[in-house]
């Protein structure tokens, strides 16, 4: 613009309104930068589902094979087999492969012999353990009497069975949702609707502040504290289960559930209450009867979310639940949830091996039941607002 | 007739239901506060003792199970240093999709609300994910490409194995959000007739947003920033695998380095110890230091919050 | 007229210009035209077959009961209705002959021509100095002494200068109410629109305040065309030379003041002026 004052403006009137929309260029670059960068959030979701995927698509495709008990290739036909086939029956990840020398692949080789006749005594091997068949339903593997769930990857015959995990995640989950919701929909009714407004300014971030403590210390309250104190108050036998797990899981989430059922609530219209006050109606009458009813779609999403975060949560239940991996509805034994598991074993395995694919399927299967559970509240709670918009 | 009129009225009939009620959900309310002191008292009494000079400054170097003499310097520059690269990632980011969310996009368009269901979504995505995200993204696909493309004769991964930027990132993106959503708050609390006070001066859109719209929400962004740091220091699940180390002799002194870290080693010493007893004094000096610093954060994020919802009523 | 006719409102003497006949266009020069002039929020209509022209340098009032989109008609004259989703506009509006929507014209332009005061005061959270100088920024104004002085001048045009003189550089929020509206006048005449709109400018003050912003804009009129909505038909009367009465989104009657509250051409009008209805 020119340096003399816009009062000369003034004197060319109306002409420079014909330019058409002077988008700046700069401007205009800035702002689709803008639109571009908040892109971000669909990229990740995308981008976490497709990684943690791709590590274990070869177990839902069905492609991997743990039988020990395959085709086996004589030593001396070592020649015959070309690099990348040579590679894939060793088992080894293309720079192992490149490294090795000759001698130590046809040690390889030999081994794999010595291993193929010995396994062949062993009718367990000929089991493909990564198949679905054996990750879901039971099976009598030798040397049991019947047909059980077992998980146990470290072994000579990796046994995959994530049942035992399902459960584990679910009864701790359970016992944590029994715990927290009552409490903190008490709370939440009771700080939303029965007391001043002065004393929720303080009762409501209080509560929330619980949000505020790490779970590893949640965890480690759990497993130093109150193991002990619970196990002396209720008498069961091991130390560490899902009961312990549960309640310090379900300290981890009161805050999530507390915070929008209150919101839920408070929400509710006033008029409705005070209407119901002006008929006579007691505080606690107007609370039960009036609020709560119109506020069940965010405390049915409140739940959810709640649900969504304890299966999810994996410090307090990798310190709490004991990681025995078996198969029992009594929330008084030691329990393996599907985090904790994660977690724990990842570290032992081998990049690309099936126990690590395995690990990376149990992530999908996380992510997938957070994702169904956020999603549903979402459309809850939605829909929850329309209501209220539509009525208002 | 008018004897039974003025009685209902006087006499006042003690409501059990009410009572009943009240005292229940009060009773509710009053357990979970009663647990959050008992946890804080319960960590505070046991650590304090452990707490010196010494403790926060000094290293792991001799045994790490004894209080006498270990102390977390290595695990508050590890927790301190992936969080602060953290944010130089996350702010941004957050910011700018809250500004577009707030101030460009349309509340019908259908891409507003597949970004605000991304957003929610990642919000509950479970932390033990991220870390596998971490892994396989990361470090496995962009770390290994970048190794074979900087460094393709070297055998050992340089990029492509965990470490503090890994880590950092992986975080971001947890995080992101937490920032989102702030951010978002604190634009929509700033009153409309800004905006359209500035308009109508004819300033452009963009020119509003950064000169009378983002001054206003620069104490909501850093109550957001808190919030995230806040969050990520405390969180060990996503960094198992994309950095933090059980033992490190130094500090981390690269992007590529692997690092110690509070969270982390309130696990280890809490899981792994020798002598659990002898161990209790560390662990809940670790504690201490690692509420401390979570704690002291979400409190001030929450006085910044409180702050600016009182200077903003001015406005309105 | 059946029933006994309330006391009509005093109106002040008429303004310089010569009377008119009582038919509706004004002789002095339209600087803003509407032709069939409709705009809907979605499925709702609220302003239909709008034709009104507004003469310059001179006060026009829309009056009218709440709801009739007198403001909605307002703000097609800066555009500020491009900031709602799904509104939806037909017909013309001309301003100093340019077709303001066209898609030649650039709005941001446009709102340096046409300013506006909203109803609530709306000063930045920044200085009173700052709040006037954003706006000359926006203009490419950079050099100090330059925004100074026109700072002051337009303080001092909104009849504000010397009781801020002394704070300039205190925050625009301490004001009171009259005060800060008369902030926002001057920052809206700093940048010299041709036009001022004004909505309901003084409904938020006191008696005293309302005052003060009623001499101001009687004075500016020397300077630019300014068209007001109110509420308030007392205002009305007593400030503006032409006043426009709309009535569910139609443009019922428009004339002189004088005309309007004295001898009004429809029942409607008539009904409303004398507090019938509204």
């Amino acid at each position: 613009m020119s340096e003399t004052t816009s009062i000369s403006k003034r004197s060319v009137g109306w002409m420079g309104l014909k330019r058409g929309h002077r988008a700046h260029p700069l401007e205009w670059l800035v702002e689709k930068g803008i639109f571009i960068v908040s892109l971000s959030a669909i990229v990740m979701v995308f981008l976490i589902f497709l990684f943690v995927a791709r590590e274990a698509l070869p177990i839902f495709l069905g492609t991997m094979n743990s039988a020990s008990v395959q085709n086996v290739i004589p030593v001396a036909d070592m020649g015959k087999l070309t690099p990348a086939q040579l590679q894939a029956y060793l088992g080894l990840t293309p720079k192992q492969f490149a490294d090795m020398d000759d001698e130590t692949k046809k040690a390889l080789m030999e081994v794999k012999v010595e291993e193929a006749k010995e396994a062949s005594k062993d009718r367990d091997a000929a089991v493909n353990t990564t198949s679905w068949r054996y990750m879901l339903r039971p099976f009598q593997w030798s040397g049991y009497s019947k047909p059980v769930y077992i998980w146990q990857p470290v072994s000579e015959i990796q046994k995959y069975n994530i049942v035992p995990l399902l459960i584990g995640s679910l009864k701790a989950t359970l016992v944590a949702l029994l715990f927290s919701v009552p409490l903190a929909l008490g709370a939440a009714i009771y700080v939303s609707q029965l007391t001043s407004p002065r004393k929720r300014e303080f009762l409501k971030p209080a509560i929330e502040l619980l949000a505020g403590i790490p779970s590893v210390v949640l965890g480690f309250f759990a497993l130093i504290v109150m193991a002990t104190v619970l196990q002396n108050v209720f008498g069961y036998q091991s130390r560490l289960n899902a009961f312990v797990a549960g309640i310090a899981l379900g300290l981890a989430i009161i805050p999530v559930v507390f915070s929008i059922a209150e919101d839920a609530l408070t929400s509710v219209p006033r008029s409705y209450t005070q209407a119901a006050l002006a008929l006579g109606s007691s505080k606690w009458q107007a609370a039960w009867k009036i609020a709560l009813p119109a506020a069940i779609p965010g405390v049915f999403a409140a739940v959810v979310l709640g649900f969504g975060r304890a299966i999810g949560e994996t410090m307090i239940v990798l310190m709490a639940s004991g990681n025995a991996s078996i198969v029992s509805w009594n929330i008084f034994d030691s329990t393996r949830t599907m985090t904790a598991t994660i977690a724990a074993e990842l570290a032992e395995t081998v990049f690309g091996g099936q126990h690590y694919r395995i690990l990376f399927m149990l992530g999908v299967l996380l992510f997938v039941v957070t994702f169904v559970s956020n999603f549903m509240a979402e459309l809850v709670i939605n829909r929850l607002k329309l209501k209220l918009e539509g009525k208002q | 007739m008018n004897a039974t009129a003025s009685r209902s009225f006087r006499t006042s009939r003690f409501d059990f239901g009410s009572f009943l009620f009240t005292g229940l959900t009060g009773l509710a309310t009053a357990l979970i506060i009663g647990i959050l002191a008992v946890i804080l008292l319960n960590v505070l009494i046991n650590g304090w003792s452990g707490l010196s000079l010494h403790f926060i400054l000094g290293g792991t170097e001799k045994d790490m199970f004894d209080v006498r003499h270990a102390g977390v310097l290595p695990m508050i520059v590890g927790t301190a240093a992936r969080v602060i690269l953290m944010t130089i990632f996350v702010i941004p980011v957050g910011v700018i999709t809250a500004i577009y969310l707030t101030e460009y996009a349309h509340s019908t368009s259908p891409f507003t609300r597949i970004i605000r269901g991304a957003v929610n979504n990642l919000a509950g995505v479970p932390s033990i994910v991220f870390g596998l995200f971490g892994l396989g993204f990361f470090i496995n696909f962009i770390g290994q490409n970048m190794d074979a493309v900087l460094h393709p004769q070297n055998a050992a991964p340089i990029w492509g194995k965990p470490a503090l930027i890994w880590a950092s990132l992986t975080l971001a993106v947890m995080t992101l959000p937490v920032v989102i959503i702030a951010t978002e708050e604190s634009l929509k609390a700033i009153p409309q007739g800004l905006r359209e006070a500035s308009l109508a001066l004819g300033a452009t859109k963009l020119e509003t947003v950064i000169q009378v719209v983002l001054p206003q929400a620069l104490p909501g962004i850093m109550t957001g920033g808190i919030l995230a740091v806040s969050r990520a220091a405390g969180e060990v699940a996503p960094i198992l695998f994309t950095g933090a180390a059980y033992y490190m002799a130094d500090l981390p002194k690269s992007l590529t380095d692997q690092f110690m870290d509070l969270g982390y080693h309130t696990f280890i010493l809490s899981t792994q110890s020798p002598n659990v007893e002898k161990t209790k004094p560390i662990l809940y000096a670790t504690v201490v230091v690692l509420l401390l610093l979570t704690f002291a954060l979400n409190i001030v994020a929450i006085l910044i919050r409180a702050r600016m919802r009182k200077k903003l009523r001015l406005l309105a | 007229m059946t029933e006994t006719t309330p006391p009509r409102i005093k109106v002040n003497a008429p303004v310089s210009a010569p009377a008119a006949p009582s038919s509706a266009p004004p002789a002095e020069k339209p600087l803003i035209e509407t032709e069939k002039l409709s705009l809907s929020y979605g499925s709702a209509r609220a302003l239909k077959d709008i034709a009104i022209q507004i003469s310059e340098k001179l006060v026009t009032a829309f009056i009218g009961p709440s709801g009739c989109g007198k403001s909605t008609l307002l703000r097609c004259f800066n555009r500020m209705n491009d900031l709602i989703d799904n509104v939806h506009i037909e017909g013309l509006i001309r301003i100093a002959g340019h077709d303001i929507n066209s898609r030649e014209v650039d709005v941001i332009e446009l709102r340096k021509r046409v300013g506006m005061v909203f109803q609530r005061s709306n000063p930045f959270p920044k200085s009173i100095f700052e709040n006037i100088a954003y706006a000359l920024r926006l203009q490419g104004i950079k050099r100090r002494h330059e925004l100074e002085a026109i700072v002051e001048s337009s303080l001092r045009s909104a009849a504000l200068w010397d009781e801020v003189k002394d704070r300039l550089h205190t925050s625009a929020l301490g004001l009171s109410g009259g005060q800060q509206q008369r902030l926002c006048i001057a920052r809206a005449i700093a940048i010299k629109p041709e036009i001022i709109l004004m909505d309901e400018p003084a409904s938020a003050l006191d008696p005293i305040a309302t005052a003060k912003i009623e001499e101001l804009i009687l004075e500016l009129k020397q300077e630019f065309t300014i068209v007001i909505v109110t509420h308030n038909m007392q205002q009305a009367a007593r400030i503006s030379d032409y006043t426009a009465f709309f009535y569910l989104g139609e443009l019922i009657e428009y004339d002189r003041t004088a005309r309007i509250f004295t001898s009004p051409a429809k029942k409607q009008t008539e009904d409303y002026v004398t507090g019938r209805f509204g």
